[in-house]
């Protein structure tokens, strides 16, 4: 079905927006954290932290980046199930295992790229299924 | 028993948190298109929806039971141990939200949430 096809590649397409989002938004945060160095536990402390955060380019990146996941995340959910978003989400982990390693030459255990082998596998598997199984308001209440 | 107890609200909170902002969306309805003044409507839906509300406290209280628990116990312990919610979130996703979960599908789950834990155990 041409309906049925579209549903899954409208998912897929914004399942792989979320993972990318999240990623670029957790990675420029950490940047733009590390930038700021340890934050002192004390007021003055996070006070000269909270205008070094608020003023550092890379942490509004960050920001950017995981609003723009939040609205995918919510977007996808509107229409396709959360037993299938949620799983297939988990591809972020073995995306960012796999930068790891081509960017920042990470070595990597066994053990991970096991676990990168069985979330592939799973999400694999759960991609095949369909994307909703259950009713959605009509797409005329905008 | 207090890290169990911390997990727990870990799990539960991020999962029932995530139920009930797509109980909300499912609600809110698709976006009529996908660009920008569609979806500024469409959030605009959403934000007015109570789900979404409810979503929110019980992934804020999910967030602070992760930062109390990695104040406990080392990350390498925590995050395999939060991948429990795979499967608790496709056990909420079964019951309440009424979603078919076949049998592919709830293979793919287990196989995430092992996969999830050894990555994360690293």
């Amino acid at each position: 079905m041409a309906s049925e096809r579209r549903l899954r590649v409208k998912t897929l397409v914004m399942v792989l927006v979320m993972v990318v989002c999240a990623n670029a938004g957790d990675l420029l945060l950490k940047r733009g954290m590390s930038q700021i160095g340890a934050v002192q536990l004390t007021v003055s402390g996070f006070w000269h932290a909270f205008l070094l955060t608020v003023t550092n380019g890379t942490i509004w990146g960050g920001i950017f980046f995981l609003t723009g996941f939040m609205v995918s995340y919510m977007t996808v959910l509107s229409w396709a199930d959360y037993s299938y978003v949620m799983p297939a989400g988990a591809f972020g982990y073995a995306l960012l295992t796999l930068m790891a390693v081509v960017f920042l030459h990470e070595t990597v255990s066994a053990r991970r790229w096991i676990g990168v082998v069985l979330i592939c596998v799973g999400v694999l598997l759960v991609g095949q299924t369909k994307p909703r199984t259950t009713a959605v308001a009509s797409e005329a209440a905008a | 028993m207090r890290v169990i107890l911390a997990l727990a609200l870990l799990i539960l909170g991020s999962t029932g948190g995530e139920i009930a902002i797509t109980h909300g969306m499912k609600a809110t309805g698709e976006p009529a298109r996908l660009r920008p003044r569609a979806l500024l409507q469409f959030l605009g839906r959403a934000f007015r929806n109570g789900w979404f509300w409810t979503g929110v406290p019980l992934m804020a209280l999910s967030f602070y039971s992760l930062l109390v628990l990695l104040s406990w116990e080392p990350i390498s312990f925590v995050i395999p141990a939060s991948a429990l919610s795979y499967v608790v979130g496709t056990l909420g996703a079964r019951y309440i939200l009424g979603e078919e979960v076949s049998a592919a599908r709830w293979a793919g789950v287990v196989l995430v949430c092992a996969g999830v834990a050894l990555v994360a155990a690293g």
